[in-house]
Parts: structure tokens; C-alpha cells; sequence
């Protein structure tokens, strides 16, 4: 089933969702950013805002148009809603556990691209929890830090979503082309208001969103990323990484599957312990405390640990990559290191073999 | 419920060392399904956290038994933890050492790690051999009991002795490139700090073990014991899942490399 929408017609999507009693969250402008937040209308979305994106370097730009979804991927991700940064585990009087009510709300997502809507069924498949509704936004201008096409993730949003937006503005007007993905989706768009889509609706669309994989501003270099990884464990290039990486955690905060938490414990003055998780990161020098000191104690084995894991053994604990090339790393990275300029110089100094 | 303790009232408390003791733990109401050898609970002390601790002993009427080491400010309260003190249980997690096919059983422990090992020692084989090693003799686990196993060839050595010592000075690497083997039908059960386990791996091979019957035990920072929250990784592993007993030839590569 597909559809065209208008302005109008996204309006009364995000109404129709929210009528349904969900929680529609989306992209917003707020401090000079494209955050993600919870959308009353489609009045909401950073409409004629876009985005300069750069190693270490964010700015929001005025677009010449009025896109809505005209932005690559900014400093937020769908993760701060499916892993919440802070979740109440458990609390105990002394005697007795209990379980924390789980109060996440029935979320629909607006807005969500290729490269993230990989990063969801990544992140679900090792945290789990309900599956959100998914309204894609297909990617036809992809930014200057974006390299899903060489992850295998995108532009193209692959299965996952309910509806897929594919934006598009010109003399025709500015048009939604709203295709569903599953039937709740169908359902969904049965509710709004807007036109059948012709031929010639589809082809175009499908050609604005394979033109954005020919216009990726990175990519991965073309070998085995696990292989490579693996061959690479006492390279001296982490000594050259860690020469400019802080150790701050800003890649493993931004990144939209990095899922690591700590436990923490808090009592009150009564007697009462709560246990709650909270967003980790492998940079923080007692991620690998042992009694006795840390294991990873150098900026070269942390970053090893996080990259390797990210590219390689992930794949050997979940049977996927980690990665899924959204750039955000590169972009919130303070000194600007760039996971695949890294990932270029190991491979420029390896042979694999099989290949 | 993965996050959910249950409820187990300390019922004894047996002080082994001068820092560590044995903690016998009786359900409250529901118990938790049985531990084989190796595996780990984690277990809470009341608001100051929860730490992996392998079982020590399985007596098989429910109970818990872990021997714990006062090591920091979570091992230390569960070290502490008096009789009638509810303390919060979940598990079993992890690998169990592989008992399957076992003829000749050597046991190579040191310090805490022992505790791991003490419930394979009353399991059958056709001979029973263990070598263990500790700091001082004050840190020596479980030494009546030890020479009370009637079926257990027990080889004990302290790095520093004292006027009342009249064993074995030495690593354990020393007795163990000496002891009888029927080196071809030995299986190897390994747990202590990491340099002891590649060095007496290392004596083993040596002496013809199959590197395919030595087994470590490995331990690094775990937070959750079912993959989530991402502490325990060594390389490739998920050592709350794959491990903590892991099949020497996986683990020497990972043991090898710096500060993975």
C-alpha cells in the first residue's frame, strides 16, 4: 500500500498515533541541535533545517527548503528511549526483592533512517523489550559522516518498519511518499488522508534513495572487519589512536547499539536499597576493574576494546556487526577520530588471508 | 526477573582465613535451580551491591555454598554477612568445568581460587590429584579438610613459610612438573591468577597433557551474568556466558595479549 501525503498528511499521522495513545517521538530543534523529542504536531519537526556535519564538528544549517527530514544523524539516537541512560532495576527492603515497575510507554518512532532502524533490531536483539512502531524516514541526502551503504544498512531502510516516509520537494510540491511495511502500517495509512501513489511516485522515490548510496561521505574499506580486528589486537596503530583519543566516552554515549551498563546502589535514611543500571562506556578506566586495579588501563586498550568489539567480535557474541555507519562517532568525537579513517590505516598494514 | 535476587538467609558462617569464609545460604521460600561445578551465582549484600562468587560446595539439599574472599566493599559485607542475614541470590550462571569422560582428575588451585575447585574434589575418578598453592600458610583454604580426603593426593606450597610450616616452599608450578602423571589421561582443572594458570598450563603441555583437557577458569568485571551489561568481555567472549570455565586453547591467545 502506498500513499502520498502532504503536510497535512504527516499532521495527521503523528495525530492518528498519538489518538492510538502512544507516545510519538521525533526529531526536533532544540539547542542548536536536531534532538529527538515527544511530537504534538508535525509543526514540531525541525521543518527547513538541515545539518553541517564534520569530524568533532555539529552545526545546524537553514536549509533552502522546507524538508523535515533533511538532517543526518544528530547527537541523540533511539537508544536513549528503548535503553533508557538510567532504569530502575530492583529494590530491597533487607528482606525481600522487588522488581521495578516498568513504565516505558508504547512508543512510535517518526522519523527514524536506515542506518538507526538497523541499529534498533541491534540494540533489541542484546536489551530486548517491546518493539516500537516504526515510521521510517528514507535517506536521500546523506551527510558528510554517513557510511551505512558500506555497513550493509542503508540508505534504503530495510525490514523493520511499520511505514517508510520518503521525502521529497520540487514543482510537484512537498510530498510524502508513505509506504507500509507491515500490516499495522497499512492500517495506519488507511486512517490518512492523501492520495494513492502513481508509478510515477514509487520510481522516483526509489530513485532519490539510490542516488544517496552513490553520495556517502565515508566508508569502510572492503575486507573482512572481524578478520581484520582480529589480526590487529597488538597493533602498534592503537598506540597511535590513543595519542589522540580523550578516553572521554562520547563515541559509546552518541552510539545508537553500544549497550554496556554499571549497576549502581543507593540506599535512604530508612533502610531501603535501590538498584539501578545506568549507561556505561568501556572508555571509563573501572569498566574493567578486578580487585587489584583495571584491566584495560591504557587509552590503547580501551579504544582497541571498543572498536574491536564494535566491528569484530560483536559479531562473534550476536552474529552481526555492531556498526552501522550513522558517523555519529566521528562527528561527537572531541579530537575527531574517525572509526573508519582507523579502520583504513589497520587494513592498509594487513594482509588477510583468503581473500 | 533477570534482575530479581532471591532471598537466601544465611545459615552458617565458618571463618576459613584470616580474609576469607565459607557461607552456607538457605532459601527463604523459592530456591534457585542446581549449580554444577564452576558455575557462579551473583550475589547481593543489601545496599552495598553484587558481585560474582563462584559456588564452593554443593550439598545438594538447596542450600548455597560459596566461599568468599574480603577482597573489596561488596565481597566484604558478603565476607561479614553473620548468621540469620538475608542475602540476595541469582544464578547459576556461567560454564561448569567438563566432567564428562574424566579418568585421571588434576586440580591445580591458588588462593581463593580453590573455592571453585572444592566441589570436583569428591567427584569420582580413577585417581584424584590436587595442587594448590597460597601466599602464606594463614592463607591456605580448606587444609583439614583437604588432608581428610582419604581418595585426594593433595600437594600443598606456600610462596612464604613460617616456623610452623613444614610443607613445600614454592609456586605450584614447582610440584607440578614433578608430580606422577599418566599424563595422556589427565584432565586439568586450572584456577587462580592468570600468570599461575598460563605457567602451569604451560608445565602441563609440556608433560603431555592434551591441550584440549586443560580448563581455566577466568574472571573479569561482571555486573549482570547474562550478557547485558557488557563488563565481562575478553575478546571475543562473554565470559558470564562462555565462561567463566573456558577450554585452555581459547583462553591462552586472549591470556596472552596485554590488557585485553
Amino acid at each position: 500500500m502506498n500513499l502520498v501525503l502532504d503536510l497535512d498528511g504527516l499532521d495527521a499521522l503523528i495525530r492518528v498515533l498519538r489518538d492510538d495513545g502512544r507516545v510519538v517521538v521525533g526529531p526536533v530543534l532544540r539547542d542548536n541541535a536536531i534532538t529527538l523529542a515527544e511530537l504534538d504536531s508535525a509543526a514540531d519537526l525541525p521543518g527547513g533545517w538541515g545539518v553541517e556535519i564534520g569530524a568533532g564538528h555539529y552545526r545546524v544549517r537553514k536549509r533552502d527548503d522546507a524538508a523535515v527530514f533533511g538532517h543526518s544523524a544528530g547527537p541523540q539516537s533511539w537508544k536513549r528511549f528503548l535503553h533508557p541512560p538510567r532504569r530502575v532495576l530492583m529494590s530491597s527492603d533487607g528482606n525481600e526483592f522487588r522488581t521495578a515497575q516498568d513504565t516505558a510507554p508504547d512508543y512510535a518512532f517518526l522519523g527514524v533512517r536506515a542506518c538507526d532502524l538497523a541499529a534498533i533490531a541491534k540494540l533489541r536483539q542484546v536489551v530486548g523489550g517491546p518493539a516500537p512502531f516504526v515510521i521510517a524516514a528514507q535517506c536521500t541526502e546523506p551527510g558528510e559522516l554517513c557510511f551505512c551503504a558500506s555497513m550493509g544498512c542503508g540508505p534504503a531502510a530495510g525490514p523493520g518498519y511499520d511505514v517508510a516516509l520518503t521525502e521529497r520537494i520540487d514543482s510537484g510540491g512537498h510530498r510524502f511518499l508513505a509506504a507500509a511495511g507491515t500490516v499495522e502500517g497499512t492500517r495506519l495509512l488507511d486512517r490518512l488522508p492523501g492520495r494513492a501513489a502513481t508509478q510515477e511516485d514509487i520510481t522516483l522515490a526509489a530513485q532519490d534513495v539510490d542516488a544517496a548510496a552513490q553520495r556517502m561521505g565515508r566508508a569502510m574499506p572492503e575486507v573482512d572487519l572481524r578478520d581484520l580486528l582480529a589480526a590487529n589486537r597488538d597493533s602498534a596503530h592503537w598506540e597511535a589512536v590513543a595519542e589522540r583519543c580523550l578516553t572521554c566516552g562520547n563515541c559509546t554515549m552518541v552510539c545508537p547499539t553500544c549497550f554496556c551498563v554499571s549497576v549502581e546502589d543507593t540506599t535512604d535514611l530508612d533502610g531501603n536499597a535501590e538498584r539501578s543500571q545506568r549507561w556505561a562506556s568501556c572508555f571509563e578506566i573501572d569498566f574493567s576493574y578486578l580487585h587489584g586495579g583495571a584491566v584495560r588501563t591504557s587509552g590503547a586498550a580501551r579504544y582497541r576494546q571498543w572498536m574491536t568489539h564494535k566491528l569484530g567480535t560483536w559479531r562473534d557474541q550476536f552474529g552481526t556487526s555492531g556498526c552501522v555507519g550513522c558517523g555519529r562517532c566521528i562527528a561527537w568525537c572531541p579530537a575527531g577520530i574517525d572509526i573508519t579513517e582507523e579502520a583504513a590505516a589497520l587494513a592498509e598494514t594487513t594482509q588477510l588471508g583468503g581473500e | 526477573m533477570t534482575w530479581l535476587p532471591t532471598p537466601y538467609r544465611v545459615v552458617t558462617r565458618t571463618v576459613e582465613t584470616h580474609d576469607s569464609a565459607t557461607l552456607v545460604l538457605r532459601p527463604v521460600a523459592e530456591s534457585l535451580p542446581t549449580f554444577r561445578p564452576g558455575q557462579f551465582a551473583m550475589l547481593y549484600a543489601h545496599g552495598v551491591g553484587e558481585v560474582p562468587i563462584s559456588v564452593s560446595g554443593i550439598p545438594g539439599d538447596g542450600t548455597l555454598v560459596h566461599t568468599i574472599r574480603a577482597v573489596g566493599a561488596v565481597s566484604r559485607a558478603l565476607h561479614d554477612a553473620a548468621q540469620g542475614t538475608v542475602l540476595g541470590a541469582r544464578g547459576p550462571f556461567g560454564t561448569a568445568w567438563r566432567l564428562d569422560d574424566v579418568e585421571d582428575l588434576l586440580v591445580v588451585a591458588g588462593g581463593i581460587g580453590l573455592a571453585p575447585l572444592r566441589p570436583v574434589l569428591t567427584h569420582p575418578a580413577r585417581r584424584t590429584v590436587l595442587v594448590a598453592g597460597a601466599r602464606t600458610p594463614q592463607d591456605l583454604l580448606y587444609e583439614k579438610e583437604i588432608v581428610s580426603l582419604s581418595d585426594v593426593e593433595a600437594v600443598l606450597t606456600v610462596d612464604r613459610g613460617d616456623h610452623d610450616w613444614h610443607g613445600r616452599i614454592g609456586f605450584v608450578t614447582e610440584p607440578l612438573a614433578s608430580v606422577p602423571l599418566d599424563p595422556a589421561c589427565t584432565t586439568a582443572l586450572l584456577c587462580g591468577p592468570e600468570p599461575m594458570m598460563r605457567f602451569c598450563a604451560r608445565t602441563l603441555l609440556g608433560r603431555g597433557v592434551p591441550a584440549g583437557r586443560i580448563q581455566v577458569s577466568l574472571e573479569r568485571n561482571m555486573q549482570c551474568g547474562v550478557g547485558l551489561c557488557g563488563h565481562c568481555q575478553l575478546g571475543p567472549m562473554l565470559l558470564c556466558r562462555e565462561g567463566p570455565v573456558v577450554p585452555y586453547p581459547v583462553a591462552e591467545p586472549l591470556l596472552l595479549a596485554k590488557e585485553l
